[in-house]
């Protein structure tokens, strides 16, 4: 992608080489023609749906009913943001911990056996996630607040899960960031008389303060687009609420359950998925947009 | 103070990882109490059924079962022709029809022994206690049923091989050769840093989109094609789009753009003097990309790839949105098939309320994990090559 123009010293390529080439750069498109993929059958379907649905009504209705065609979208958003919000009160601190001991405490030894352990959990698939949230956790919840105020389904153990999920991917962006703050910074602070926790909070973290928000940012976009494990243990059937120990259905859990049940084309519950899809796809785009362009800034400051 | 508050983080996250896996291993495992709908004594007075031969278990189950099953078995294949093991599989699975009432946990098992043998005595007094090990041999090499003493996974198995094979055949060629154009040939103008971008962010687009856009491109839009009724496959009355072929070419999209940042980042590890050494003795571009730079990467290469399979592996979203069938007993024949994969019936079975059903899920968790770790350690053993061939 760097170099510019063809060197002097590569051979003239032979006539295959010309369709080989042709071939490669085909590939390469292709990803373009996937996103505009996306967009032009998200924006179609969306289509058919908001002709039958007002705008206004899919972002002010609190209710979303599709049986007795009622579509606000606020419900869904509301428990998505919630099964989030708790997923990041697990993983931004824990991760932002996790990262700075990596980074600035653990011994090589401990870091060469530490990190591939969080990439397992990475590595998890996130049906299994969704299995130990409802086969524990829940219970759990529900041994330490009681049988009465903890449903079977609800999003704080959906959440709480979802929190495991991200935490290596926070802890290891986190860990990069601070990574990159360079060494004489924090010789600087020592230099000064700073013992290591001092520099660590006060010196390193704030230096790297626009790669841990972009781990952040990242981690929420990955928590907003997460199915399986609010599919399993959120519940279905929306619900308009804030008390995170009740069932409430998220964007992805809705789409998952519609689209699990064979589907019939040209529905209304056909169009109203890709409806929502298409909301998801442009939350997601722009929290994955804002997380680059921070990285970008950190990585800038220090090269 | 803190910096153990540091530490206590990590090992918490480690903690969990470990709860995870006993949690699933604790579930997979266990006492259950059985009750029999006839029990045995009623055919062979020892009980032992072992001691019938097969006239005597033509005969019992020709006097049991309705005429009109024993005529569908007599069609499938005779009984008089079935061997011992199979009639007395019938003979189990029929007549005398073993169903699970309880299942317990690993740990109850272990530590509450008694209690279990009181409260089945108490509640199922027909009922006996057996040790069982969810995950066992049968289980992998059945096929699924909806009694779970008799489920097994080997359509899901044989589902997700398929698929993946599907996956990689038109991932890897695509996310390579896309590679390769962004590293090697493209300049660097806004047409490349666009599809660059691009790619970026359709790395961090949520998997169900891809099941969205599968379900509207391969599922509906191009149904003639992966229902397979173009090429005369299946019966085009009946034959739709949700098929292995559609689940494969969805995945495909899903880990292209993962296979082509790691493949990109394997190219750039080659060190430039290797290309100018080609260069040097008159190689043109690409017999130099083929001859050098693809060799010394290759391994970079096969392990960015086998990581994104193994997610590819674990997807379970994209593959609901399509419409994978909720029950599916008949192995897969070929690409046009209908099919159920291991996330799959692992989320229907969580999704269940009945108990039971979590054990067998955890057994299939279980086998899914190991097929992931093994394939993690391939790749990292391929890692570790690399390491070698450089020191």
């Amino acid at each position: 992608m760097t170099k510019s123009k063809r060197e002097w010293y590569v051979g003239k390529p032979k006539y295959h080489e010309k369709i080989i080439q042709t071939i490669l750069a085909v590939s390469a498109v292709l990803s373009v023609l996937i996103t505009f993929g996306i967009v032009y059958i998200l924006g179609k379907e969306s289509l058919l749906f908001f002709k039958e649905v007002s705008i206004v009504e899919f972002f002010t209705s609190t209710k979303w009913q599709p049986l007795i065609n009622e579509f606000g979208v606020l419900p869904l958003i509301n428990s998505t943001l919630t099964t989030s919000f708790i997923a990041m009160l697990v993983a931004g601190p824990l991760g932002l911990f996790v990262a700075i001991y990596l980074s600035e405490y653990a011994s090589e030894k401990a870091r060469s056996i530490l990190k591939p352990i969080l990439e397992v959990l990475a590595g998890i698939p996130t049906v299994v996630y969704g299995y130990f949230a409802l086969t524990f956790m829940t219970p759990l919840l529900r041994l330490i607040f009681g049988k009465d105020t903890v449903d079977i389904y609800n999003t704080a153990s959906a959440g709480l899960v979802m929190g495991i999920l991200i935490l290596p991917l926070v802890a290891s962006i986190t860990e990069d960031a601070l990574k990159a703050v360079p060494s004489s910074l924090r010789e600087a602070a020592f230099g000064l008389g700073g013992n290591k926790l001092h520099t660590s909070m006060t010196i390193v973290v704030p230096a790297a303060f626009s790669g841990i928000s972009a781990a952040f940012i990242l981690g929420l976009s990955r928590a907003i687009g997460e199915t399986m494990i609010v599919a399993l243990a959120a519940g279905a059937g929306s619900n308009f609420t804030f008390n995170p120990f009740e069932a409430a259905e998220t964007l992805t859990g809705y789409i998952v359950r519609i689209s699990g049940g064979d589907v019939s084309y040209n529905t209304m519950d056909y169009n109203s998925i890709f409806a929502l899809g298409l909301l998801l796809f442009f939350i997601t785009l722009s929290l994955n947009v804002l997380s680059r362009k921070l990285v970008r800034k950190y990585q800038e400051e220090y090269d | 103070m803190i910096n153990t508050l540091f530490k206590s983080a990590t090992i918490l996250a480690i903690f969990i990882l470990f709860i995870l896996l006993v949690n699933i291993i604790n579930d997979a495992f266990g006492y259950v109490a059985i009750e029999n709908s006839i029990e045995p004594t009623i055919f062979i007075e020892s009980g032992n059924l072992d001691d019938l031969n097969s006239d005597d278990i033509i005969e019992i189950l020709e006097e049991r079962l309705s005429k009109g099953l024993v005529r569908r078995y007599n069609s499938e294949s005779p009984l008089k022709e079935r061997s011992q093991k199979e009639l007395m599989e019938l003979l189990f699975n029929r007549v005398i029809e073993p169903r699970v009432k309880q299942s317990w946990s690993l740990k109850e098992s272990i530590f509450n022994k008694k209690e279990i043998l009181e409260l089945t005595t108490k509640k199922y007094p027909n009922a006996y206690i057996d040790f069982r090990a969810w995950l066992n041999l049968e289980f992998i090499t059945k096929p699924q049923s909806s009694i779970p003493e008799f489920a097994g996974i080997r359509t899901a198995i044989l589902g997700s091989l398929m698929i993946i094979c599907i996956t990689i055949f038109f991932a890897f060629p695509v996310g390579v050769a896309s590679a390769i154009y962004l590293e090697e040939y493209a300049g660097n103008n806004r047409f490349t840093r666009f599809v660059q971008v691009n790619i970026y962010n359709l790395s961090g687009v949520p998997s169900i989109i891809f099941g969205l856009l599968g379900l509207a491109v391969f599922v509906r839009g191009m149904e003639p094609f992966t229902s397979g009724s173009m090429f005369g496959y299946g019966d085009p009355a009946t034959a739709n789009g949700r098929t292995i072929l559609a689940a494969g070419l969805t995945l495909a999209i899903l880990i292209l753009p993962i296979i082509i940042i790691n493949t990109q980042e394997a190219l750039r590890a080659v060190p430039q003097t290797l290309r100018q050494a080609g260069y040097g003795i008159g190689g043109t571009k690409w017999q130099i990309i083929w001859s050098h730079v693809l060799p010394a990467s290759i391994e970079r290469i096969m392990t960015g790839t086998i990581l994104a399979v193994s997610r590819a592996i674990g997807e379970t979203a994209p593959i609901v949105v399509i419409g994978a069938s909720t029950f599916i007993s008949v192995d897969p024949s070929n690409i046009f098939s209908k099919f159920t994969t291991l996330p799959i019936q692992i989320y229907q079975w969580t999704s269940r309320p009945q108990a039971e059903f979590r054990n067998v899920a955890a057994a299939a968790i279980i086998v899914l994990l190991l097929m992931l770790l093994s394939m993690n350690t391939f790749a990292i053993l391929i890692r570790n090559r690399i390491g070698k061939n450089r020191s």
